[in-house]
């Protein structure tokens, strides 16, 4: 299995990724630097976190006009996998591969915590080694996590079975209270209509070790791993 | 554009003294011009030159067989084992952050990161100590949201994990806030770089942001007292820009891998003239710099505004002269400035030139020998009569509520939740323990990291205060099963011009030193940051101390969350029952007064080693150091973490159950241990020679004192959490914008 995760100037979770997907792999994946203009055949192409070209204007906006989006863009739609966590969730949506949009945290304030998601759709490459309704744990670390989208939008994603993570309580139920962003719908995680791509504003490369308090995440590369080097 | 003339009027505007003036000629053999005088200015500032601190910052410990760096440089290092070193660094960003909290305390973060990644190590966290003024204090709000805003804004960006740090308040500091903030570094040991030029001949490369006029005279201002017009110095604060602080981190570390960098040094405090003075004077040499290949983002800047600008996320580097071509590669991939602006020499003179001139000529050992140092007149601070005798609370447990719910003790939840303290996925434990611990990526052992400070014992009593906060850095590193290795000191006080305000100083290093000896537990790196007073009135003395251990094998971490039922608590050292200067006089009776709980550095030492023993052999399930609020807002802490309540017995001494229970005692641990151990690790305390007795077993959900006094650990977890969030969301809106 080939993986390359996507480098910008400003992109800070790179590392962890590089080192989920190592565990989850056994090799290391590709680092491509933002001003390549084209990539060699994946199998999988990460958009990590961070903060793209210091994300002054808005969070995404930048980088999903550098060179290398260009071709992650024609890859996604040929089908390629490909996964924006955070920042690489809202650079996806800014590049229109994914709908809605990311907005400032409904308490204008960086939330960072581990989080409660319920997994809403485990049929894709990326989730299928969780189940339907499962309750992970994942850590958050953002100040533009608000997904928002319109009512038409809502609807499609809800009717095509698009929504991949809902931020929720301990026990599985999307309140108001256990949203930590003011994300529509409790909104935490999206598929394109091919669910070949996802982005999601939780981080989980961040608990995918024991000796960090978790392993919920690591079953997300597992999956992938399974199911892209079949 | 002529240059005033220098006149008395302008060298008093500079802040030296007549004295200072005269020696300022002498080594020149002539008058100044404005830009050697703005130089000499900088140079022999408080803040940059310790004039008033060097001669008692000399008697701290600094060496160790693990010290490979002390004082003096960037910061200090520590050997952790496997060719590799730990490199940290605490320093002050009080003023600015009083001034424009966001920038403030966001250029602080900058600048303690620069210090680290200077060296060549990889900064893996930081760490902020903050005490605020009185939450009913019109300002307090706006400052707790813009520093912790700033803090968050700036090392988010960056992406190095905010793990630790502390928050107070005190009206002490309503006209004078601290913001201490710390970096911690890995280097292997072969990467070290230091900032000495050597090699006349070297090109002297300038890299990073440009130069504007932001920030100019910081370093001055900070050795300064405020007075009514503070509004005024806004636009001697920097601003921060932490993309290009990664940017320039990112290339800094690919270069430095490589073996292109003689020295490097980053700009901070007085900017391009400390760190081009601070090389050549460590090499023994002298520099030549040309100002109008300085990359600068105004027009018709003079050599004097270049000197002095503060403009943040810049270095200065000598480079070996075959390696410039690797270098600008690096740094134009990460699009940053680079620019050939000078070379070393061996003139043993600093040389700056502008639109061809010489525009400053100073020679370099004699400004740095002659560099001014007081011995200030100091009083000793008279030791403060015993504190009243109080009624006892009519209920235990409502009184344990109060005590959580104060500022002081309160969840600051809402602080570091607005730190991503995840970030490098190294974090084993996070915000809201005894220490911090980092992992060492790739390896199994892990960093300890804590700063502490208990500001009401240094005003009481600063020779037990400095004992004190060595010592609780020394005990919250032990706690985790840390092998305390280090600390990097921030000593922040009021003007050091009043004999009472040095006499505070004076007795908190001799308390430090103390317990750096006693606790082979030296200094390392460390600040110091005067003037800390506003019309007259200081901060409490605070010596903030920021620790780092070493845990060679993390499966020996302990926390101190007791979530367990049936574990049986055992407090290690004796209750006395001290009540001076105590938390619980301070928040339920509002009495400041009697002498702080004394520090025995023998008992310390024997208790901390016998802690750490019982830890690391495996018969720890959960451990807490006991500080502020004594010894029940000790175990309560450990049940709200665990979420599992606790049934108590007193220690059997002649005391007051609310002396008992919240005397601030000193050297004192409370384990939490298996049933089936408590008779061997008693019998382990008593071999010590070490005061022991069991407290208590975990289980249910209501904490139990003595069969009768309870409250539920639900009702006090949330009198814990919700004061900070409660406090920050209400009113006082007007008032911040104000």
């Amino acid at each position: 299995m080939n993986a390359a995760v996507i480098v910008f100037p400003g992109s800070n979770c790179e590392r962890d990724v590089r080192v989920a997907l190592r565990r989850g792999m056994g090799r290391e994946p590709l680092m491509i630097w933002h001003g390549e203009s084209e990539l060699p055949a994946l199998d999988l192409i990460v958009v990590p976190g961070g903060f793209s070209y210091g994300d002054y204007l808005r969070s995404g906006a930048m980088a999903a006009h550098s060179p290398i989006m260009r071709e992650v863009v024609t890859r996604a739609r040929a089908g390629t996998p490909t996964l924006g966590i955070c920042n690489g969730f809202q650079i996806l949506t800014e590049a229109g591969l994914l709908p809605g949009v990311l907005m400032r945290n409904a308490s204008l304030k960086f939330v960072c915590r581990t989080v409660c998601l319920r997994v809403e759709n485990g049929f894709s490459a990326f989730t299928h080694h969780y189940d339907d309704d499962e309750v992970i744990r994942v850590p958050i670390a953002h100040h533009d996590g608000n997904y928002h989208v319109g009512d038409d939008t809502l609807a499609e994603l809800r009717d095509n079975d698009l929504v991949a993570f809902r931020y929720c309580d301990a026990a599985g139920a999307s309140t108001d209270a256990a949203n930590p962003n003011g994300s529509r719908d409790n909104i935490a995680g999206v598929f394109n209509r091919e669910r070949n791509v996802l982005g999601l504003m939780p981080h989980p490369e961040r608990l995918a070790d024991a000796a960090l308090g978790g392993t919920d995440g690591a079953r997300l590369f597992d999956g992938l791993f399974a199911a892209l080097s079949a | 554009m002529t240059a005033p003339a220098v006149t008395r009027e302008l060298i008093a505007e500079h802040g030296l003294d007549a004295d200072e003036a005269a020696l300022m000629v002498e080594i020149l053999g002539r008058a100044p011009n404005l830009t050697e005088l703005g130089i000499f200015s900088v140079m022999w500032s408080e803040h940059c030159s310790y004039k008033s601190s060097k001669k008692w910052l000399r008697t701290l410990p600094t060496e160790a067989p693990w010290v490979i760096r002390g004082p003096g440089e960037n910061a200090g290092i520590v050997d952790i084992g496997d060719r590799q070193a730990a490199v940290f660094k605490m320093e002050s960003h009080n003023h600015p952050s009083f001034i424009e909290p966001y920038q403030g305390a966001a250029t602080g973060v900058g600048g303690i990161l620069r210090d680290v990644f200077t060296m060549g190590a990889r900064p893996i966290a930081n760490l902020n100590a903050l005490r605020f003024g009185a939450p009913a204090h019109t300002k307090t709000r706006h400052l707790v949201a813009g520093v912790v805003a700033g803090v968050g804004g700036y090392g988010n960006c960056v992406g190095v994990p905010t793990v630790g740090g502390e928050c107070g308040f005190h009206a002490s500091y309503d006209g004078n806030i601290v913001v201490n903030a710390m970096t911690v570094g890995v280097v292997d040991r072969d990467r070290i770089h230091y900032a000495r030029a050597s090699g006349p001949g070297n090109v002297v490369i300038y890299l990073g942001a440009k130069t504007g006029r932001d920030g100019i005279h910081g370093a001055t201002m900070a050795s300064a007292e405020f007075g009514d017009e503070v509004e005024a110095k806004r636009p001697t604060v920097q601003v921060g820009d932490p993309f290009t602080e990664k940017l320039l981190l990112e290339a800094c570390l690919e270069l430095m891998a490589t073996d292109a960098v003689v020295a490097i040094q980053d700009m901070g405090a007085a900017g391009l003239t400390s760190s081009a003075f601070e090389m050549a004077s460590r090499g023994g040499l002298g520099i030549e710099i040309d100002l109008d290949q300085v990359p600068v983002r105004e027009t018709a800047m003079s050599a004097y505004e270049i000197m002095l600008s503060e403009s943040q996320e810049r270095m200065l580097m000598v480079l070996r002269p075959d390696r410039e071509a690797t270098a600008r590669a690096i740094f134009a991939k990460w699009a940053l400035d680079f620019a050939v602006i000078g070379r070393v020499t061996d003139s043993g003179r600093m040389a700056v030139r502008k639109d061809g001139m010489l525009a400053a000529d100073l020679p370099i050992a004699p400004l740095a020998a002659t560099a001014p140092e007081y011995d200030r007149p100091w009083t000793p601070t008279a030791p403060p009569p015993p504190a009243p005798d109080v009624p006892p609370p009519a209920h235990i447990g409502a009184a344990l509520a109060r005590l959580m719910a104060s500022p002081e003790l309160s969840a600051k939840r809402w602080v570091w939740e607005q730190y991503d303290h995840m970030v490098m996925a190294d974090t084993v434990q996070a915000p809201g323990g005894d220490a911090a611990v980092v992992r060492v990526h790739g390896t199994n052992k892990g960093l300890a990291l804590t700063t502490d400070c208990t500001p009401r014992y240094c005003a009481a009593d600063p020779l037990q205060g400095g004992r004190q906060a060595v010592a609780e850095a020394w005990r919250n590193l032990t706690a985790v099963g840390a092998r305390p290795l280090a600390i990097t000191d921030c000593l922040n006080f009021g003007s050091p011009e009043r004999p009472e305000i040095m006499g505070q100083f004076v007795g908190a290093i001799a308390g430090m030193a103390e317990a750096c000896r006693a606790l082979d537990f030296p200094v390392v790196s460390g600040n110091v940051s005067f003037y800390n007073e506003t019309s007259g009135r200081a901060v409490q003395p605070t010596p903030t101390i920021g620790g780092v251990g070493l845990i060679e094998e993390l499966g020996w971490m302990t926390r101190l969350a007791l979530d367990e039922e049936g574990l049986e608590l055992i407090l290690i050292g004796a209750a006395r029952g001290h009540l001076g200067a105590s938390l619980y006089l301070r928040e339920l009776h509002g009495i400041e007064a009697g002498p702080p709980p004394p520090v025995d550095l023998g008992e310390e030492r024997r208790h901390g080693d016998l802690a750490r023993d019982l830890i690391r052999r495996g018969r720890v399930r959960a451990c807490h150091d006991v500080s502020d609020g004594g010894l029940l807002v000790a175990v309560a802490e450990m049940a709200l973490a665990g979420g599992i309540g606790v049934t108590l017995a007193a220690p059997a001494i002649e005391a007051a159950p609310h002396a008992i229970w919240f005397g601030e005692d000193q050297g004192r641990y409370v384990l939490a241990i298996e049933e089936s151990e408590v008779a061997a690790v008693l019998a382990a305390c008593r071999e010590a020679g070490v005061t022991a007795c069991r407290l208590g077993t975990s289980g249910g959900n209501y904490l139990t004192l003595d069969g009768h006094d309870t409250i539920s650990w639900t009702d006090l977890r949330q009198a814990h959490e919700g004061w900070l969030p409660a406090y920050m969301a209400t009113s006082g809106r007007g008032a911040a914008r104000n």
